[in-house]
């Protein structure tokens, strides 16, 4: 039985697609809005489509990086992500007291009082983006080949924002790739990004669309920031309707940073420039739930042709 | 906070009519310690292109929070623009008319 206070027809719209993935066994509820346990079709999905984007990108010889779910904090703090995003950072905290702390704990814990409020931060925060940890790592390698960098990464991802909308999760995956170079470099890379994302996508007979977008800045400065991306022209996202027609979803993006990140890390092109970086983030969740969406929830009973270039 | 300077100004002035002082200097001032220029900025004229100055998106952020301190304004909705913040000349001329709007026997008395 459902007790929350009624919606609006597009929060009715994503709470009644999320209850039928739980009940066609694809999502695993916990409890929490926006963590869920996913089953093995469901796996195989984001799988398929995993290896899909290294048929379509594999071939720029891009770096393979995989890291952890967690970022450093040092390389957290000087990211400037708090600048921008705070609301949506997850720092992980831990006990860090004596034998008299943790009798403490367990009596707090029995006894239905807050105990979270003595866990200590740890030295790990959680990945905001799968790209966070490549800055750091180029920078260190000094100035940049002349072709510049380019990353494949892919990690889970955390970000803060518990929603009834299952393509709103707040523990999930994006695969990404990062160019580092000079502005006609990364400007190739992303434009290349935008012409194959959306040959990609249709490839999997999904209605797209891609649109002029600005990332979820924090405040009345955040909204400054977001009019000024968008002046700018930096983000683009692709776009498939997912729990809502009205309010489709963000399922690919393309983004140019500029040299945010290259005057942070102080990333440098051969001639001592500072870099600029631009990246291409693919959600894996929000892809999968759009093929389940849009060709159903029996994977057997999708489009020949949308099988075989997920199964071949 | 603090009383703003203008509203001496705004007294002095014809009601509903020029708008209160806003020096350029005061902006300059303050370009230089929230802008984070790249740029010297009292080398920058009033109509000199900020952003090409070194001016950031942040750095506007910071400028524009800079600006509402100083002036006792609060910069709305469709002014959260970069356009807003593009020039001292266009800084001032933002300025001037929240001061306006917001003055006594300003625009909407008039």
């Amino acid at each position: 039985m459902d007790m929350r206070a009624e919606g609006t027809p597009v929060e009715n719209g994503q709470a009644a697609f999320r209850d039928a993935l739980v009940a066609a066994g694809l999502l695993i509820p916990t409890g929490v809005d926006g963590l869920y346990g996913r089953s093995g079709v469901f796996e195989d999905v984001v799988e398929r489509f995993n290896d899909l984007i290294t048929t379509w990108g594999g071939d720029d010889g891009a770096d393979v990086m995989r890291f952890p779910p967690g970022v450093a904090r040092h390389q957290f703090e000087q990211s400037g992500y708090l600048k921008s995003f705070p609301h949506l950072a997850g720092t992980i905290h831990a006990f860090k007291g004596d034998e008299r702390a943790h009798q403490s704990l367990l009596r707090r814990l029995e006894e239905g009082e807050e105990w979270t409020d003595s866990q200590m931060a740890t030295n790990v925060v959680l990945t905001p983006a799968a790209c966070y940890p490549v800055y750091p790592t180029i920078a260190e390698r000094g100035p940049l080949p002349a072709d510049g960098a380019l990353v494949d990464v892919y990690s889970y991802c955390f970000r803060h924002e518990p929603s009834l909308d299952p393509a709103r999760m707040q523990l999930f995956r994006m695969r990404e790739y990062v160019c580092v170079g000079t502005p006609e470099q990364v400007m190739d890379f992303r434009q290349r990004w935008v012409e194959r994302g959306r040959a990609l996508m249709e490839s999997l007979a999904l209605p797209v669309a891609v649109d002029l977008a600005n990332d979820p800045f924090f405040g009345r400065a955040g909204r400054m920031l977001a009019a000024s991306q968008r002046d700018q022209g930096l983000k683009f996202e692709l776009l498939i309707p997912i729990a809502s027609a009205e309010q489709p979803t963000a399922c690919l993006s393309f983004n140019y940073h500029q040299d945010h990140f290259g005057l942070l890390w102080d990333l440098r092109t051969p001639d001592g420039a500072v870099a600029h970086t631009a990246c291409v983030g693919f959600g894996m969740e929000r892809v999968a739930l759009a093929l389940f969406r849009h060709h159903g929830f029996d994977v057997k009973a999708w489009p020949a042709a949308v099988r075989a270039v997920l199964w071949g | 906070m603090r009383q703003p300077d203008w509203q001496i100004a705004a007294g002095a002035a014809p009601r509903g009519g020029e708008a209160p002082a806003v020096s350029a200097a005061d902006i300059r001032a303050l370009l230089a310690d929230s802008g984070g220029l790249a740029t010297d900025a009292a080398t920058l004229s009033d109509e000199d292109d900020l952003y090409a100055a070194g001016l950031t998106s942040h750095g506007s952020v910071n400028l524009m929070l800079a600006l509402e301190e100083r002036y006792g304004v609060e910069f709305p909705e469709h002014l959260l623009r970069r356009r807003t913040f593009e020039s001292i000349a266009a800084i001032r001329a933002a300025v001037a008319g929240l001061l306006l709007d917001g003055a006594p026997g300003g625009l909407e008395a008039g």
